[in-house]
């Protein structure tokens, strides 16, 4: 007689996810290292948003590097470290001071290897935190589209604890330097009710896993339209596709999680099925990376579509500091829903 | 200790050869580039010999060096191949960077030079990474940064040894102080006289060191490079020196006077060190023109040899960029 065995649930949060990749890693392989500001203060916070908790205790200031405010030398040092072969995973505190260094991220992290004739590679994860949370302009920002722009690098956006853990170690092992943007209202309960009350923790086996870059995951399958998006913007989709199945809208969520390089296969699969695509993102929308993934759908599958694309992303102002204000010109799940439901007037 | 610092003849011509070859390469490029034959630009580094050769010679291959936009001589000095550096210029897919570097980007991993870093104190971001690795590692190996006095008023130049002294990193700081950020004079956009003096800000010891004589160069790197590879954490040596040249292929030096210019150019330090040797009975002064042919059929055979080497590829182009 069998029975079915209910596997026990191990909910854990973006931070909790992400620390345990970071610690299985830093157990697997010596050459890879953590820095960045604030990280392993004796007493502190394990990086702003507790990322790190413990580490230190663990593998110890050698391993866990505490740097001055100097985003410049992070991503230098990250870069170079990388260079000589060793596997840095850098910190930058707010993922608006990756401006600091983008001269070590754009012009040496991603070129070394071309330049070299393919004799170097660049094996660096950077960590940045995204998103709008009543902070104002400089601590707000979605800049990933910035990055998607660069050959070299490769970009991620996490939105979910399962995949966080499983890319973070695949990014640890690749070759490349990869950027993982990470919002600020999804690490954990602090962020719930500021995110909507959404469920911040998913199931995270005890198992060693890894999930690959470049792979997208199709978090809600649906008929009528295809929403591609990103962390918050990702949740108020999925409410948005439940309040629309209310209406007899079927949408196909699709969650990218790799931004560079883009999993087109999935997205142009969905795309042909529903005939329709919208784009969600926290980044403004002038230049934002929901205008690549448009003109990569224009591109390959215009004539599948039945409606015209659209994008729903941040207003092309800073981000202002009134809850009211910011809540008014970033994405909101009622934004997405009418969005949607005018593509089938 | 005699005025050669008891370095043996041998030792003396290696070091005269090394300077020699760089200062015979930039010329050959410089012509080759006016005769249509080179593509791109040039930033060369006559006068500035001493400092490469000085410093590269106490260098492993396992040790590493950044260089600037300025790198031909670093290059050199390292030991870098004149053929593969000539190839490069050349952009041929033997070239030290199969033609993907081009003059600004010279560099070659097998013998411990990363690709030369043209965004000016892009290297001293670096450099701290490369220190860093070593120290993690504990493997004994220094890294060496380049860069010119203009660097010093980039951030990078300031967040890198302020971290580098924290965290008493393998790391040689090489200032060449040409006097000129391209047209712009040091002094004229430093309220300090001296590079050196802005390392107290970091607690880290600096020296002034007289760039156009290589073996003073050496002597100052030879301790420096010693304390480093033993964890006594960076030093930043600052050599004055001069570019005979302007600061790239078009720079006719209307901001430098011709008085100063015979000044530095009377500090030759190639002559400097060749004519001292003979002074002191060393070698005779048909030694030195034997190195100096010998210098001039490598170039030949360097020049023969880009010349006969295949092109790149458009395909080539799109190799390379992910790992």
């Amino acid at each position: 007689m069998t029975t079915n065995i209910a596997i026990e649930e191990r909910r854990l949060t973006i931070a909790e996810a992400l620390r345990e990749a970071i610690a299985e890693e830093m157990r697997r392989d010596e050459s890879v290292f953590l820095i960045g500001e604030d990280v392993g203060v004796e007493g502190g916070f394990g990086g702003a948003f507790g990322v790190y908790l413990g580490l230190p205790e663990e593998f110890g200031h050698e391993r866990i590097i505490d740097t001055p405010i100097s985003e410049k030398v992070i991503a230098g040092a990250a870069t170079g470290a990388a260079l000589m072969g060793m596997r840095p995973i850098a910190d930058m505190q707010y993922s608006d001071f990756l401006f600091e260094c983008m001269d070590e991220l754009v012009n040496q992290a991603a070129k070394m290897r071309y330049m070299s004739g393919g004799k170097l590679s660049v094996p660096m994860v950077m960590r940045a935190p995204v998103g709008a949370t009543n902070r104002g302009a400089q601590h707000a920002q979605c800049p990933e589209s910035y990055f998607i722009h660069v050959p070299g690098l490769k970009v991620v956006a996490v939105s979910d604890a399962y995949h966080a853990k499983g890319i973070l170690k695949s990014a640890v092992r690749d070759n490349n330097p990869v950027l993982i943007f990470e919002h600020k209202l999804l690490y954990g309960s602090k962020g719930r009710s500021m995110a909507g009350g959404i469920e911040l923790t998913t199931h995270v086996p005890q198992e060693e896993y890894l999930f690959p870059i470049g792979k997208a995951v199709v978090k809600r399958p649906g008929d009528h339209v295809t929403i591609v998006a990103t962390h918050i913007s990702l949740y108020r989709s999925l409410a948005a596709a439940e309040e629309l199945a209310a209406d007899g809208i079927s949408c196909e969520v699709i969650d990218p999680i790799t931004l560079n390089p883009l999993d087109k296969e999935t997205l142009f699969a969905s795309v042909r099925k529903t005939g329709r695509l919208v784009i969600a993102h926290e980044d403004t929308l002038t230049g934002g990376w929901g205008a690549e993934v448009a003109a990569l759908v224009a591109d390959e599958c215009l004539f599948s579509l039945e409606a015209p694309i659209k994008r729903i992303a941040t207003a092309d102002v800073p981000l202002p500091f009134a809850p009211i204000m910011e809540q008014a010109v970033v994405p909101t799940t009622e934004r997405i829903a009418a969005t949607i439901r005018g593509l089938f007037r | 200790m005699d005025k050669f610092n008891d370095l043996s003849t041998e030792h003396l011509l290696a070091l005269y050869r090394r300077m020699m070859l760089i200062r015979r390469f930039e010329e050959r490029v410089y012509y080759l580039f006016l005769q249509g034959e080179l593509p791109g630009t040039l930033h060369q580094c006559q006068g500035q010999e001493a400092v490469a050769v000085g410093v590269c010679d106490h260098l492993n291959y396992t040790d590493w060096i950044t260089s600037t936009h300025r790198p031909h001589g670093h290059a050199l000095a390292k030991g870098v191949s004149t053929e593969s550096a000539m190839a490069e210029l050349y952009g041929k897919v033997t070239g030290c960077c199969k033609g993907k570097g081009g003059s600004m980007h010279f560099g070659d991993p097998a013998v411990g030079m990363l690709p030369a870093i043209a965004i000016v104190g892009g290297g001293n971001s670096v450099v701290a990474g490369l220190g860093l690795a070593f120290k993690l590692r504990k493997t004994q190996q220094v890294a060496v940064c380049f860069f010119g006095e203009g660097a010093t008023n980039e951030g990078a130049f300031h967040e890198s040894i302020n971290f580098a002294a924290v965290q008493k990193l393998p790391i040689v700081f090489v200032c060449e102080n040409n006097l000129y950020g391209a047209s712009t004079a040091y002094h004229a956009v430093s309220p300090v006289k001296d590079v050196a003096d802005r390392a107290a800000a970091y607690n880290v010891p600096a020296q002034i060191v007289d760039g156009m004589d290589v073996l003073a160069v050496r002597a100052a790197a030879g301790d420096a490079i010693a304390a480093a590879r033993a964890g006594q954490g960076p030093i930043l040596l600052e050599c004055k020196t001069y570019r005979f040249t302007g600061h790239s292929r078009s720079d006719a030096r209307g901001y430098r006077t011709k008085t100063e210019e015979a000044e530095w150019l009377a500090k030759d330090p190639i002559p400097g060190l060749g004519n001292a040797m003979v002074a002191a009975g060393r070698i005779s002064a048909d030694n030195l023109t034997a190195v100096e042919d010998d210098v001039m059929r490598e170039l030949d055979e360097a020049v023969e040899f880009a010349r006969n080497s295949p092109d790149t590829t458009p395909e080539q182009a799109l190799e390379d960029v992910l790992a």
